[in-house]
């Protein structure tokens, strides 16, 4: 049965789909677009069956070659991968939907090297997703991240400067994680997930098992952008291609935080790195530090990249402080952040690439009258906006009650302040533009409308229906979230 | 208790969102567009008043939507007190609309497509708050009742208007911030967050420090009630055009927020736990501190419509003493004060907007004479304020005597004594007016005449039908008494 081979599918079409990107561009470069959306496409269709089998008919373990675990690679999925694989591949889709425009006009020529790289980004970061194999997942970091480098150098003169930097923290990041993994493999002589787990409570005791998880934690917080190790974020964010702004915002860095807590929660067990070693509550006190940070340093910004990248530091932190905090229903909160911030943040950087696309503003100052000029988009990111701030009845407001219920849960009071009076900064940084966009104009000044075109356009109203869908039915994907978290917390 | 279900409830929301929907669509064409405005209108206060039978007969109408957080559904429970205030809600909004399209288009005011949309968007959340059956979905409503009023407040897009936007908006929003925190509070304590008659916080186990501070999140949670110290936003709203001081900051808004309170302190904490604790008797002083300084701040505005909010101020708080009473007079007497407060509250910034339209005129010191102009609006506005003062045969009296009462019941002569007071500077501050606009001379010749008829024919009715609840005041009396059967019932 072709369905049995569906984990491996997923990763086979996306190197396939690469390596024929540049023979496809050499036939007629307009058809790189067109074959990326449809590769992204057919991986986000294996996703949702994925996940629509894990539901029905629990976890699935895929051995390549047919070489059993732990000699062999094992592709394992479970509730957790199956959820982030839906959002990774859903935005990677629609993204490159709206690539075609937004990147023929701001990376002109370039659709070869552009579209490989983009399949191979999109590839790399389901396999770190799927993957059982803790060096397959090294393996796939280092492949995104490098198509990832590379794609954010492509936004032009600043853009170098902001991808050499990421390159430095990320190789940082990457030699940590190795590191970390070696101590592992040294350790235990597996890099089968299910296995370390079975392996690693027998040298729980041991220092180097310290070691090794300092340095994975250092090294996946690198690549989640987790405060204060978020400084290479912002200007890659501003000055990459806005589409690829898009997708970074929207998938990679969550696919950072579901590695972290795919290593701490099921590799390493959960009582260990919170009750023995405090690596959990010392990662809620960064996240909520990075959440009110973010949102002050994002209230300083006039670009709306940047502004928006800012925010996108805050945002993490809400999904980390929910997986620190390790109780069950702010395990839930975070988990379910990761598709809010990825639907809300992801719209709201298409929607300011549409606005570049049309007019090259930047500055949020500038926007007058974009609400008469722009409706539909400018309606889409006013939608974006309120779920940040966490107006029901929007996806951004379930996962923040859930958050600070979960804090209020865990005693923990200081949280649940942080996450409401973040709210409340949300608000300031994003009803400026309200102010400037909608109001201060009046009917005096003729503005003629100019949406984006319906390729932008489109997939940006997607994403902003289903900020609002995903808020009103939440109970859907939070119902599926528990019995996750459930599974996996004492 | 009997209940039944059906789907009227969700029909009342639904309809002023389909209303503001058309309104969006036929925004080139403005006769149709307020054709559309007044049809939802009418629609909504048809379908809220045949529900009267039913909640007269004792039943509650309920309907279970679907769960948008595990356990949290959006659920509508239609009781005597929320029916209540669903109709005032709607009913006024008829007028309203035809009072708008008078004052709007003799202003030739500008986004009016906006004005009308975003009028739509917040009855229909006012009425969601009215038959809401649980805090979580009374919240949904409360938030897109500040989000959805913040255009019409900074509708003329002035940079005072911005400034004042601004306030609103950090009153508001900072204020649903606390009330989300109590929600996820209840919910954790409880497991529950619907309303019942004898409240949902006794016999949990909850801390007696977390009670009292769980009230003091909730109260300012409900800051839309604009008591002290939460009520500065209110008279910065006045900015706003007229018919949106007077439905939204004098009936649906703020009373919105008086609601919540209401709800919060009968529904959530129950009378035992609110008079057991003192809760009840701190808040009753808070609320007499606002109604005596708010009429003290009313006495020094010269713009009109702020010194209407002043006294709204100081009104609304009138229902929350009554409330906070927690006697059977006490809660009639509060509870008919949001349907009176609204019927003369509306009058009165109704002729405000009158004024405003035909002479141009917001400062009180330059009404002398307006009566001879202006004769029925001016009578109008007699007849309001003689209600804020509490005049029989006006609807003011008929509240007003039930808080005397219970004043007296509880033996808290303090508050007699508030009350006694308050009439005395509702005097103070609107007869002046009154006589300065009847007798004194202006400065110079008046050359204008009345405002249009689609103003002037609201405002007359607003101020006859608040003399008719005064003289005949059963029918109203009849459902605030099943409101409190329940509570006294249910305890």
């Amino acid at each position: 049965m072709i369905t049995d081979h569906l984990p491996i599918l997923l990763i086979i079409i996306g190197f396939f789909g690469a390596f024929f990107t540049p023979i496809i561009g050499m036939i007629r470069k307009k058809l790189c677009s067109p074959w990326a959306t449809f590769i992204t496409m057919l991986q986000f269709l294996i996703s949702l069956l994925l996940l629509y089998n894990v539901l029905a008919a629990g976890n699935l373990s895929y051995w390549l070659g047919g070489w059993q675990p732990p000699w062999g690679i094992e592709y394992a999925v479970d509730i957790l991968n199956a959820f982030v694989l839906v959002i990774v591949a859903g935005v990677c889709f629609l993204v490159s939907i709206y690539s075609r425009k937004s990147l023929g006009l701001e990376v002109p020529g370039k659709e070869i090297p552009l579209y490989t790289l983009y399949i191979v980004l999109s590839t790399g970061m389901l396999g770190i997703v799927i993957t059982g194999d803790v060096f397959n997942l090294y393996v796939f970091l280092e492949i995104s991240s490098l198509a990832a480098y590379a794609l954010i150098a492509l936004g032009g003169r600043q853009s170098a400067m902001a991808s050499f930097n990421y390159m430095i923290m990320g190789t940082i990041s990457a030699s940590f994680i190795l590191l970390g993994i070696g101590y592992l493999y040294v350790m235990t002589g597996t890099l089968n997930m299910a296995d370390l787990s079975i392996l690693l409570p027998g040298i729980y005791g041991r220092p180097v098992l310290l070691v090794a998880i300092a340095l994975i934690v250092v090294g996946l917080s690198i690549k989640t952008a987790l405060y204060p190790l978020h400084t290479w974020l912002p200007d890659a964010y501003t000055h990459a291609p806005s589409a690829i702004s898009a997708l970074l915002a929207g998938t990679f860095t969550k696919v950072g935080i579901y590695a972290l807590i795919r290593v701490m929660f099921t590799v390493i067990s959960p009582s260990y790195v919170i009750e023995t070693v405090p690596v959990m509550s010392m990662l809620t006190w960064l996240a909520a530090i990075g959440i009110l940070a973010g949102s002050i340093l994002a209230i300083a910004q006039y670009d709306i990249k940047r502004m928006l990248a800012y925010s996108s530091v805050s945002q993490i932190g809400y999904i980390i402080l929910g997986v620190g905090l390790a109780n069950n229903i702010a395990m839930t909160g975070g988990i379910l952040h990761i598709l809010s911030h990825s639907l809300m943040k992801t719209g709201l950087f298409m929607v300011s690439g549409a606005i570049i696309y049309r007019t090259g503003i930047k500055n949020i100052y500038q926007l007058k009258g974009m609400g008469k000029k722009m409706p539909y988009t400018m309606g889409a990111f006013v939608v974006g906006a309120l779920s940040m701030i966490g107006i029901p009845p929007t996806v951004g407001f379930a996962s923040k009650f859930y958050l600070a219920w979960g804090a209020l849960e865990a005693g923990k009071w200081v949280f649940v302040i942080v996450i409401l009076l973040s709210s409340l900064l949300t608000a300031v940084y994003f009803w400026r533009i309200f102010e400037n966009v909608y109001f201060g104009v009046h009917e005096t000044e003729e503005i003629k409308k100019d949406e984006a075109p319906l390729s932008m356009l489109i997939p940006i109203v997607i994403f902003a229906a289903l900020v609002f869908l995903a808020g009103i039915f939440a109970s859907i994907p939070i119902e599926v979230i528990k019995i996750w978290v459930i599974g996996v917390l004492p | 208790m009997e209940t039944i279900t059906s789907f009227s409830p969700g029909l009342a929301v639904l309809v002023s969102l389909l209303g503001a929907l058309m309104i969006l669509i036929s925004g080139r064409r403005p006769n149709i567009r307020e054709g559309f405005s007044l049809l939802a209108g009418i629609t909504k206060f048809g379908i809220v008043a045949s529900m009267i039978p039913v909640v007269m007969s004792g039943k509650l109408i309920e309907l279970r939507l679907w769960d948008v957080l595990p356990g949290l559904p959006i659920m509508f429970r239609v009781d005597a007190f929320g029916l209540l205030f669903g109709l005032i809600a709607s009913f006024l909004w008829i007028f309203t609309t035809l009072y708008s399209i008078g004052y709007m288009r003799t202003l030739k005011e500008h986004a009016q497509t906006r004005f009308f949309f975003c009028f739509a968007i917040a009855l229909s959340s006012a009425i969601g708050i009215a038959f809401s059956a649980n805090l979580f979905t009374l919240f949904i409503f409360f938030e897109i009742l500040t989000i959805s009023t913040y255009p019409l407040v900074v509708h003329i897009e002035t940079p005072e208007a911005m400034k004042a936007g601004r306030k609103y908006l950090l009153y508001l929003l900072t204020s649903g911030v606390f009330l989300l925190f109590s929600i996820i509070a209840v919910y954790h304590y409880t497991g529950t967050t619907d309303f019942a008659f004898g409240g949902i916080i006794a016999g949990n186990g909850i801390p007696a420090n977390m009670v009292i501070l769980l009230f003091v999140t909730f109260m300012i949670g409900s800051a839309k009630a604009a008591f002290m110290p939460f009520h500065s936003w209110l008279p910065s709203a006045m900015i706003a055009p007229t018919p949106v001081s007077a439905l939204l900051h004098a009936v649906a808004v703020v009373k919105a927020g008086v609601f919540v309170a209401t709800r919060i302190i009968l529904y959530i904490f129950g009378i035992d736990v609110m008079s057991e604790t003192g809760l009840a008797l701190a808040m009753a002083y808070v609320v007499a501190f606002t109604i005596i300084v708010a009429s003290l701040f009313a006495l020094t505005q010269d713009n009109l419509k702020k010194r209407l909010a002043y006294s709204t101020i100081s009104q609304l708080s009138y229902i929350i003493l009554g409330v906070a009473m927690l006697t059977p007079a006490g809660i009639t007497g509060g509870m008919m004060h949001i349907l009176n407060h609204a019927f003369m509250k509306i009058t009165l910034f109704f002729c405000a907007g009158a004024f405003i339209v035909a002479s141009g005129k917001e400062k009180i010191s330059e009404m002398n004479g307006i009566a001879k102009q202006m004769p029925f609006t001016m009578i109008a506005f007699t007849v309001g304020a003689l209600g804020m003062a509490g005049t029989p045969i006006t609807a003011g009296f008929i509240s007003k005597w039930y808080l005397l009462i219970a004043s007296v019941e509880i033996s808290q002569i303090p508050l007699l004594l508030v009350l006694l007071a308050s009439t005395l500077l509702n005097v103070a501050y609107f007869f002046p007016i009154i006589i300065n606009a009847f007798f004194k001379k202006p400065e110079r010749e008046l050359s204008y005449k009345e405002a249009p008829l689609f103003m002037l024919v609201p405002l007359l009715l607003t101020a006859l039908i608040s003399i008719i609840i005064g003289i005949m005041p059963d029918e109203p009396l009849a459902l605030v008494s099943i409101a409190v059967q329940n509570l006294i019932g249910g305890t």
